[in-house]
């Protein structure tokens, strides 16, 4: 690989070394870490061939529900394909997580419909918001009240499942000019009290919906004080992040940390500095649906990496 | 491997329809005796195209209304770094008015995507 250019000749990305190459994925591929090496196993047919063993839980995000433009002019149409292809899952997963911008404009009926097509998959879904979903009059109250039951501050909460413990943050609220995401002072302090006690080989998973790490400041794909909060799970064996907001698939690992942002169920968005701006990107039809998808997350007892397998909504 | 550079076009809306909007309500503000060309009175408009806002500094007289119009598919909003002022997420061709009454330079950003940033700039 040259330098300054990708495999596939994409320009590559390095800034301050914080991302050093990205992955786009199409088609479903199979991601296992080992060694703090990803590697690929193959399309997601032979992966769900493999039929991995373990622990399984799902990801989606960025459903927008309520956006019709040109992009997708049935974001809810997407979504309800992605929950179609949930349900035939012959291995069922123990839950969801939904990474953020359930709906466009955070209104009710947006709301309602999100969770009609969502709940029909008859999965636990732990969600965290997206910049969208807390855009209401009163900035956050209808998010809260419908998915904040248990949580902190403005949404934040863990869980424990499956042998891992699961952390969902919130990086979307009282943002400050000219900056990027941000999780804030009373979200660490929580965040530091939460992982006293637990051992370091517990197996983390933390969610949140805009990346935790500086993906592309000029577009604001980031997280300001994201590094204090990889920081304080710098001591764990396995940690997994997972993200959206950025519509398209990008996979890194540095040490013990796998960073992985999600494909929407709506609308694709260009890869970093390669459109003016990162808004929905038109592509022909009969591609769209191959750069919608969900990922599939996998814990295999006895292995410190996690699996993951993002599959698009083609085919 | 997709390559998102096989795809290219950029969704634009429409603006005529506004256009013919505002045109009819500055005949209106004409007809009911309204003086143009007093600070008052004074309009500007400051537009929202690719995550941007153009032009990104604008300077005004005191007294003008300063108006957002967001042509993005994006809803974005208008927020003043002081919290004089803060709009509600602004949908695609929605727009938000502010009148700037006191001297001073006003930073502003938009509330979703902070990293889109804007400066008001107004003379006594
Ligand atoms: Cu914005």
């Amino acid at each position: 690989m040259a330098d300054d250019r990708m495999e596939d000749g994409r320009p590559k990305i390095d800034r301050r070394g914080a991302l050093e190459c990205m992955i786009w994925a199409g088609t479903g591929v199979l991601w296992t870490i080992a060694g703090g090496v990803p590697t690929s196993l193959g399309l997601v047919g032979e992966a769900f061939a493999a039929d991995p063993k373990g622990f399984t839980f799902l990801q989606i995000s960025d459903s927008h529900v309520g956006f019709e433009k040109p992009a997708n002019p049935n974001a809810l149409g997407t979504l309800k394909e992605a929950i179609a292809k949930v349900k035939a899952m012959s291995a069922r997963p123990s839950f969801m997580i939904h990474t953020g911008d359930i709906t466009h404009l955070s209104k009710p009926a947006e709301f309602d419909n999100a969770e009609q097509v969502i709940s029909d998959a008859k999965l636990q879904v732990h969600y965290v918001p997206g910049e969208h979903d807390i855009i209401d009059e009163e900035r956050g109250k209808a998010y809260l009240e419908r998915y904040g039951k248990g949580s902190k501050g403005t949404g934040w909460y863990s869980f424990d499942d499956g042998g891992v413990h699961f952390i969902g943050l919130v990086n979307v609220v009282d943002l400050k000019g000219g900056g990027l995401g941000n999780l804030g002072a009373d979200q660490l302090a929580w965040l530091e009290d939460d992982l006293k006690g637990k051992s370091d080989s517990t197996p983390v998973v933390v969610f949140a919906h805009i990346p935790l790490w500086i993906v592309y400041p000029q577009w604001g794909w980031g997280t300001e004080d994201g590094m204090r909060a990889l920081t304080l799970l710098k001591r764990f064996g396995s940690v997994t992040v997972l993200n959206g907001h950025i519509h398209q698939l990008i996979q890194k690992v540095e040490g013990n940390v796998t960073f992985h942002t999600a494909m929407s169920t709506a609308f694709p968005q260009p890869a970093p500095g390669s459109a003016p701006s990162p808004g929905p990107m038109l592509v022909p039809a009969e591609k769209l649906r191959s750069v919608l998808g969900l990922s599939s997350v996998t814990v295999k007892q006895g292995q410190k990496p996690l699996a993951i397998v993002d599959t698009t909504l083609a085919g | 491997m997709i390559k998102p550079k096989d795809f290219g076009a950029r969704v634009t809306t429409p603006t005529a329809r506004r256009t013919v909007l505002r045109t009819a309500l500055v005949l209106a503000f004409a007809a009911a005796g309204v003086r143009p060309g007093l600070a008052e009175d004074a309009k500007a408009k400051v537009t929202i195209d690719n995550f941007t806002f153009a032009p990104a500094k604008l300077t005004i007289s005191a007294g003008t209304t300063v108006t957002w119009d967001n042509h993005d598919d994006i809803p974005h909003s208008v927020v003043e770094k002081n919290k004089l002022f803060r709009s509600k997420a602004l949908d695609t061709d929605e727009s938000y008015s502010f009148t700037f009454t006191s001297a001073g330079t006003y930073d502003y950003f938009c509330g979703l995507h902070p990293h889109m940033v804007g400066k008001i700039i107004v003379k006594p």
